[in-house]
């Protein structure tokens, strides 16, 4: 961090001391800002990032202990220095429990307020970094998550690729456990935007109200236990991407409000009146079939195009089931490490139990699969025994009770099989094709 | 026409500034004047508590008093300068300002017991009078090793540093 990158918030109630630090960090380059009282600091704390905070212990009102609590629910992650007389040693040892960086008695050697400044700088560097890092880690489990050699995760890797780039927006639908995230993660970690957040919030998780205040964030007071002021994920994601998970559950009165935001990307927070703008990208996912909740009313057509102006759909794992051993083989290799444990293989036996399975649950209920198979494998090798399936029985579901969906299940395995090569999988059944296309319709069957 | 002026403060003796003078003409390419006032006010910036004077309002008293062409004024004390929130400064000037000040007092060997050094003295003084008209310039602390815009806490520090800018700091002041 160049000390101009680096901000400080001075609280003070005495002019003089104020002052001379500010005409002190100017000198050093730093971008400073005064405050004569908690109220004032509080103000600019909400309209500003700050990095470093350095508070007086001693004021009218409110004392630096508090005001330090009450930045620390802002951003917990602003640096806090308290500067306290001697008299008052007793109270910054307080604010230290409090999560003061460090404090500081009056007046102050000059060595040590810019060692300790530099100090500070290195710890919120640090922090930083550790967001930073973490926000990596996820988007690199994401990129080698999503795997497979099957045409159809091929094309969808293809898609990711193309629209990364550009800045447009994106519907990712598909069935839950399908790997909707993943995808928008990956989209995010190659897109421009890769070095900003990526914020998402799963719209279906919260009644409406929480979640205009989630989106949007609120001011102080702006309903009840609204003590502070917060900001929302549309601010967070600025200059990065928003992800909208299970965008077609919210609200009639939800969709209005996005859709606005959507357009002119600028929004009030709750309770607020002042404008604000944010930069971001748009990407929704939903497994809800939105054409006939538009047609239905209970998704407006406007939000449906805004949203859905490229769309990338994940294949469910049955429709590729040849990614399995590639999948299964990713999860055992990844758990191995994690678990610490020497797995390298899955017997044939068992391989085909998951090759049959219909996976209702996607590539989540295979991974949660090989999870459980991990925790209760003895030797080096994946056996039947091992295998639970989460959803419904521990063994696949019998092929069915009819002859039809005996020969549903069967015909639905060879086009698998062949990678829906229609000649082919005709040639195996022993039968023509237009008897496969006739069938192929009858049962519904789709890559 | 338009100059900078050198404000000598002095309490007690009376110092020859005209090395001071010369080098800042030089180094600034300004006409350079050493200015005598009467009004600079000692006894109201004396904090008895910290037996020293606070800087801050020495620089104020310097804007208040400034003859009407100045560019840029200096003053130059032997007294131990203080802000309120540090122990003690070598100087202090207005960022992008016109006005700067400087102490001797703790340039000067004496000051750490050590034996007088005219010369070394003099070398530390046009160091201090170069930064804290650089800050005037618009210049923060550089960390070009040398550089004399390096920030120095401690008198070791101002030795260790040269009287020159380096080429970025430089360029500032050349606009
Ligand atoms: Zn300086
Ligand atoms: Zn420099």
């Amino acid at each position: 961090m160049k000390p101009k990158d680096v901000s400080i918030l001075i609280v003070d109630d005495e002019p003089s001391i104020r002052n001379s630090l500010a005409g002190w960090f100017k000198m050093d380059g730093y971008k400073t800002e005064v405050a004569e009282d908690a109220y004032e600091a509080l103000k600019k704390l909400q309209e500003n990032n700050f990095d470093i905070a350095l508070l007086d212990i001693k004021m009218p009102e409110m004392d630096g202990i508090e005001l330090q609590r009450r930045i620390k629910e802002i951003d917990k992650n602003i640096i806090t220095i308290i500067i306290t007389a001697y008299a008052t040693v007793e109270t910054a040892i307080q604010a230290m429990k409090d999560g003061a960086f460090d404090y500081i008695t009056k007046p102050i050697d000059p060595d040590e307020l810019s060692r300790l400044i530099k100090k500070a700088i290195e710890q919120r560097r640090l922090i930083a970094e550790n967001i930073m890092l973490r926000g990596k880690i996820e988007e690199l489990q994401s990129l080698d998550e999503i795997i497979g050699e099957s045409p159809a995760i091929k094309k969808v890797m293809e898609l990711i690729n193309t629209v990364a780039e550009t800045d447009s927006t994106v519907m990712i639908r598909g069935e839950s456990g399908t790997g909707k995230e993943l995808v928008a993660r990956a989209i995010h970690a190659k897109s421009k935007r890769r070095y900003f957040p990526i914020v998402t919030i799963n719209c279906g998780a919260y009644p409406e109200g929480l979640l205009e205040s989630e989106l949007f964030g609120h001011e102080k007071g702006a309903f009840t236990g609204a003590l502070y002021q917060r900001k929302g994920k549309l601010e967070m994601a600025n200059k990065g991407t928003l992800f909208l998970d299970e965008v077609g559950n919210i609200s009639l009165k939800m969709q209005m409000d996005l859709l606005r935001v959507l357009e002119t990307k600028k929004f009030t927070r709750l309770g607020g009146d002042k404008v604000i703008e944010a930069d971001f990208r748009v990407i929704s996912a939903t497994n809800r079939d939105l054409e006939q909740a538009v047609r239905e009313g209970s998704f407006r057509e406007d939000l449906y195009y805004r949203l859905n102006v490229f769309t990338i759909f994940l294949p469910p794992l049955r429709e590729r089931k040849s990614d399995i051993p590639l999948l299964t083989y990713h999860f055992i290799k990844k758990f191995s490490l994690s678990m610490n444990k020497d797995v390298k293989e899955i017997s044939k036996e068992a391989m085909n139990l998951l090759m049959d399975y219909d996976w209702p649950g996607n590539v989540r209920e295979l991974r949660n699969v090989i999870e459980r198979a991990m925790v209760n494998v003895k030797g080096s090798r994946i056996e039947v025994d091992d295998l639970y399936f989460s959803i419904s029985s521990p063994y696949p579901k019998p092929e069915g009770e009819t002859l039809e969906d005996v020969e549903k299940a069967h015909i639905k395995k060879i086009l698998n099989k062949t990678g829906w090569n229609i000649t082919k999988a005709a040639e195996i059944l022993n039968i023509d094709r237009v008897t496969l296309y006739n069938k192929i319709e009858k049962y519904k069957l789709r890559k | 026409m338009p100059s900078i002026y050198i404000v000598p403060a002095w309490l007690e003796e009376n110092h020859d500034l005209e090395f001071l003078r010369l080098r800042i003409s030089e180094v600034f390419r300004k006409k350079t004047v050493i200015y005598e006032s009467k009004k600079i006010d000692f006894h109201s910036i004396y904090n008895p508590s910290r037996k020293q004077y606070n800087s801050s309002q020495f620089l104020i008293q310097l804007l208040n008093n400034h003859p009407k062409d100045a560019l840029r004024i200096l003053g130059v004390t032997d007294v131990d300068l203080f802000i309120p929130i540090l122990t003690f400064v070598f100087g202090e000037a207005q960022l992008n300002g016109i006005a700067g000040v400087v102490s001797v007092h703790r340039l000067n060997n004496k000051f750490y017991g050590l034996p007088e050094n005219e010369e070394l003295l003099r070398k530390r003084l046009i160091k201090e009078a170069i930064h804290e008209l650089g800050h005037t310039y618009g210049l923060v602390h550089c960390l070009t090793p040398g550089c004399v815009m390096n920030s120095s806490t401690y008198v070791e520090d101002i030795d260790e540093k040269s009287e020159f800018f380096c080429s970025y700091c430089s360029s500032v002041i050349r606009g």
